[in-house]
């Protein structure tokens, strides 16, 4: 066992992937003599050669439009966006190619690309550098959506994406890159498409993927003082959902707080509330809430606190999970 | 002897020649011709042999006469079809011929084309299904031919997105130490789209096998060149790339297919992309339904017409004295005959699975898509269509 960060996590499974497996191609802006901006290839170029791992030119859309070409003479391309936002220039390669080239195609053709997307805020960033914008692949049938909450999940989970034979967008919370955890490597745990329980506990769940997954169990913790005893499920697949884990969290607890970092209107957490109250009524003491980021342009680097989730936020939350079966008044008009 | 000063002046020049040579154009060897390359006149007359594009093999000539006799009759038929109601729309390339079959004749069969949604002309030529290449137009699912096996990607229907898949494919190609060219088809109006400049840029930058084809027919739907470029020419677009191009008369079949020749050489030789921009003409609408009343005369439509590229095509052949009247005949009959077959095999309504909707989202079903895919059933049960 060693300490490790998450970007030396995510490092190393490209690393062990480009050694075993020939076809397995690194590209992107910046990711070869500098190893990235967040240094995730770093290395990498010096030992694969620059025909492994190598820069473009500064277009996204020529990125992933060019990763679809390779995949289809057989390779199988890892390319990075640099950041969150500088992905939307990409977004038709993504949403009309990448997602459904299997399916206009009848499985003749698949395009097993993973695209790795620094994406989330809570680090200062500039405008344009902290966007979530995991709902618009999650809404785009074809593509698997898969974003790491710990050093384990990053390696394996990236490793399972680049193995995938489906196209995989990969969401690398920012925030977490460089926070540290024991780790052996190469770690392998649970595949894509399955939620995992990090905290187990009995009084309610708390769904949260990402960046949101420390800030749940923080609340949880924190929440040990108000007699709460919480359980906290790390979502990990978006797509596919493990609608199954999330479920029997919901149907043992009774009650169930979504958290995201993401603004909420129409976003993941509104689906997996939507999903738990359908799957989960009979079992619910109390409405499905959601925590989430302000429904707002992701705000300047001094006000962004305001924005993100905290723990007094998914404690209030909590706090309104009808503990004494009195109605929640804040929606019921005066 | 004292100088004068005429003579400093006269002296001046000669010895700023001796100490500074003009440089060497940087855009030599980019640059496209003033004029559209052209081998033959309108009428089929022969223009004088060109060192820089040299005519084709007869026998490559004969082939291509035929096959755009036969693409022109598939294109009638197919724009029949939209009539009868058996595809819902179709986007004729009557007298892009030469443009469609060039295209294909320049390729090896282990090339791969990437086409739009006009080129189902040049894919039948290439030998794929014509009732596999109509599937996207009659409905019963997107592309119904199988690309890896026709080295052929899907009809692209968002405009200029294969530009940058063909340099994809190419450089993955020579990547894998194969000398496979990837030729992509753009219309003039898809060269305004960022996926254009994009993907002749990578396939600049990673020196990527592919041919460019800009089949420029004066519009996109309805708008015209003259609001899609300020460019002298569309060919000037590679220029600023560092790819070489080349304008050509997308009328005459002998220069695009010479051109076409080159291009796809330079290609396979390791040299990088190429970028082709045909002067053409959409004799027919954007779609059967397009109203192109409203932004062409049919005078201007008109005048094209002495520009047939398959008049032009047979004059030549038939000067030359390589195609008589029972060749031509003979190609007319295996036209009807294709057109024929194609009616016949397009009769029969296919039936589609409504439970195959969740065959090829992914790999595998998601619990989610199984979840829809029971649903789906005891609806198709319920309603007495289905297997369950």
């Amino acid at each position: 066992m060693a300490t490790m960060t998450m970007a030396k996590a995510l490092n190393a499974a490209l690393a062990d992937a480009m050694l075993d497996d020939e076809r397995v191609v690194v590209f992107g802006e910046d990711v070869g003599q500098l190893g990235g901006v967040f240094r995730i290839t770093d290395g990498l170029q010096a030992r694969f050669g620059d025909k492994r791992c190598f820069d473009t030119p500064l277009a996204e859309a020529g990125i992933v439009g060019f990763a679809v070409g390779l995949a289809m003479s057989g390779l199988r391309p890892v390319v990075e966006m640099q950041f969150d936002a500088f992905a939307y220039p990409a977004f038709e390669q993504i949403a009309s190619h990448v997602a459904k080239l299997r399916n206009r195609t009848r499985g003749a053709l698949s395009v097993p690309i993973v695209i790795r997307v620094p994406y989330a805020g809570g680090i200062g960033g500039v405008e344009h550098h902290c966007d979530s914008s995991e709902a618009y692949y999650a809404h785009t049938p074809g593509l698997k959506v898969v974003t790491p909450a710990t050093v384990d999940d990053a390696y394996s989970l990236l490793r399972a994406a680049v193995d995938d034979p489906d196209p995989v967008v990969f969401l690398e919370p920012k925030k977490l890159y460089f926070t540290s955890a024991e780790a052996e490597l190469p770690a392998r745990t649970a595949p894509i498409g399955t939620a995992v329980v990090r905290r187990p506990g009995s009084d309610a769940t708390l769904i949260a993927y990402g960046p949101a997954v420390p800030v749940a169990l923080a609340a949880a913790e924190a929440a040990r003082e108000e007699g709460w005893d919480l359980e906290v499920v790390d979502v990990r697949s978006i797509v596919p959902f493990d609608d199954a884990t999330v479920t029997a969290s919901v149907r043992r607890t009774g009650r169930c707080v979504v958290i995201q970092e993401a603004q909420g209107f129409a976003g993941v957490g509104a689906e997996i509330a939507a999903r738990v109250q359908e799957r989960c009524f009979h079992a619910l003491h109390a409405p499905v809430l959601r925590v989430s980021g302000l429904d707002i342009p992701y705000p300047a680097p001094m006000l962004e606190h305001t924005h993100l989730p905290s723990v007094d936020r998914v404690l209030d939350a909590v706090a309104r999970l009808q503990w004494d079966d009195q109605p929640d008044t804040r929606w019921v008009a005066a | 002897m004292t100088t004068t000063p005429q003579a400093v002046r006269r002296a001046s020049p000669r010895t700023r020649r001796k100490t500074t040579p003009a440089a060497p154009d940087p855009s030599a060897g980019f640059m496209p011709q003033r004029e559209p390359v052209r081998l033959l006149e309108p009428d089929g007359t022969p223009l004088p042999a060109r060192d820089d594009y040299p005519e084709p093999p007869v026998e490559a000539l004969r082939e291509m006469y035929r096959r755009m006799v036969v693409g022109r009759r598939f294109d009638v038929q197919a724009t029949a079809l939209t009539k009868q109601g058996r595809l819902a729309v179709y986007p004729s390339a009557r007298g892009q011929e030469a443009c469609q079959i060039g295209g294909v004749l320049a390729l090896r069969e282990d090339d791969w084309v990437f086409p739009t949604y006009r080129e189902s002309m040049a894919l039948t030529a290439r030998g794929l299904d014509p009732v596999e290449v109509l599937t996207l137009l009659c409905g019963d699912w997107h592309c119904g031919y199988d690309p890896a096996a026709t080295r052929t990607a899907p009809q692209c229907t968002p405009l200029a997105t294969q530009c940058v898949h063909a340099a994809g494919l190419a450089y993955g190609e020579s990547y894998q130490g194969r000398d496979t060219v990837a030729l992509a088809f753009i219309g003039d109006g898809a060269t305004s789209e960022g996926d254009f400049h994009e993907g002749i840029n990578f396939a600049a930058v990673f020196k990527a096998p592919v041919v460019y084809l800009v089949q420029n027919n004066k519009y996109a739907i309805s708008v015209p060149l003259s609001r899609q470029t300020a460019a002298p020419s569309l060919a000037y677009k590679g220029v600023g790339y560092g790819v070489p191009s080349e304008q050509v008369d997308g009328n005459d079949p002998v220069a695009v297919l010479a051109v076409l020749d080159r291009a796809v050489a330079h290609a396979r030789a390791g040299k990088g992309p190429y970028l082709v921009e045909a002067h053409t003409y959409r004799m027919e609408p954007h779609t059967n339904a397009d109203d192109q009343t409203r932004y062409r005369d049919a005078d201007e439509v008109e005048a094209w017409r002495d520009r047939d590229p398959i008049a032009r095509l047979e004059a030549y052949l038939r000067a030359r004295g390589v195609l008589d009247d029972a060749a031509v005949a003979a190609v007319a009959e295996e036209a009807e005959e294709y057109a024929a077959t194609l009616r016949r095999r397009m009769d029969s309504q296919p039936t589609v699975d409504p439970l195959s909707l969740f065959d090829h989202v992914y790999a595998e079903p998601t619990p989610q898509l199984v979840e829809q895919r029971e649903m789906v059933r005891a609806e198709l049960a319920a309603d007495g269509e289905g297997d369950a």
